[in-house]
């Protein structure tokens, strides 16, 4: 049971730490990033990659069933919600006819 | 709007959990955080996001301008008729213990859940009003006259 527990929390803090980078490393390509496309890349490092694993670390340490239950349900969500608001994004700035450009500036 | 198929895909999934969502916050907000306030703005948010992606002529299919408009009325019709109830039972105007007088904490427990299903209803009909007013105006002059 000890060893359990132990190894629930290892797995949880790697969770949450990756979880943490991928926001930093997301939020760091918003700011230093040129031009819309490459930013709007950054952004979605964040909505995915990060939001995924901060849930999952948090899920771990839920405890609780209905708390995990909750946790689970908003990543469904997030994971549904976020990628379609980029796709809706890129989409309209392609129908404004803003092309990426394929050398970096 | 025939061409945005992952936009219209998602907007179909998400709507019922939207509404669901809505009616959780509405009924279980004297335990957890929300209200009808909250409620009534998460249930035309539903609605906004529905006419947004399908167009004005679909949602109002659904919830034609009438609705919304007894729904304003309905709200506060509500919230009145709670209080003036209680009023005619010799209690103070709102007083949620005139409900079931034998059992004051259980009369609170009802009227504070019907007070707030009347400023859901009514939040809902005004935000959807506002947006069928603003998207329904006919354009008087056009882009190029600015």
């Amino acid at each position: 049971m000890e060893i359990f527990e132990i190894l629930l929390n290892v797995l949880s803090w790697i969770f949450v730490l990756v979880g943490s980078f991928l926001m930093v490393l997301g939020a760091i390509g918003i700011l230093r990033f040129h031009g819309f496309w490459a930013r709007l890349h950054a952004a979605s490092v964040i909505e995915s990659g990060g939001m995924i694993f901060l849930l999952a670390g948090m899920c771990l340490q839920a405890g609780d069933f209905l708390i995990f239950f909750k946790l689970a349900f908003i990543g469904l969500f997030l994971f549904i919600t976020g990628p379609t608001s980029t796709h809706a994004l890129a989409s309209a700035a392609l129908l404004d006819r803003s092309k990426p450009k394929k050398e970096s500036n | 709007m025939n061409q945005h198929l992952v936009l219209r895909v998602v907007t179909k999934l998400m709507v019922g959990f939207i509404i669901l969502f809505a009616l959780y916050v509405q009924f279980h907000g004297d335990y957890s955080p929300g209200g009808g306030f909250q409620a009534g703005v998460i249930f035309a948010a539903a609605f906004i996001l529905y006419g947004l992606v399908f167009g004005l002529e679909s949602v109002q299919a659904v919830l034609p301008p009438w609705v919304t408009h007894k729904m304003m009325a309905l709200g506060v019709l509500i919230y009145t008729l709670v209080g003036i109830y209680s009023f005619f039972l010799g209690f103070n105007f709102l007083d949620y213990g005139a409900l079931t007088p034998s059992h004051p904490e259980h009369g609170q427990h009802y009227g504070i859940l019907l007070v707030e299903l009347g400023v859901g209803i009514t939040v809902a009909g005004v935000v959807i009003s506002i947006y069928y007013a603003f998207v329904s105006r006919s354009s008087t002059s056009k882009d190029e006259e600015w």
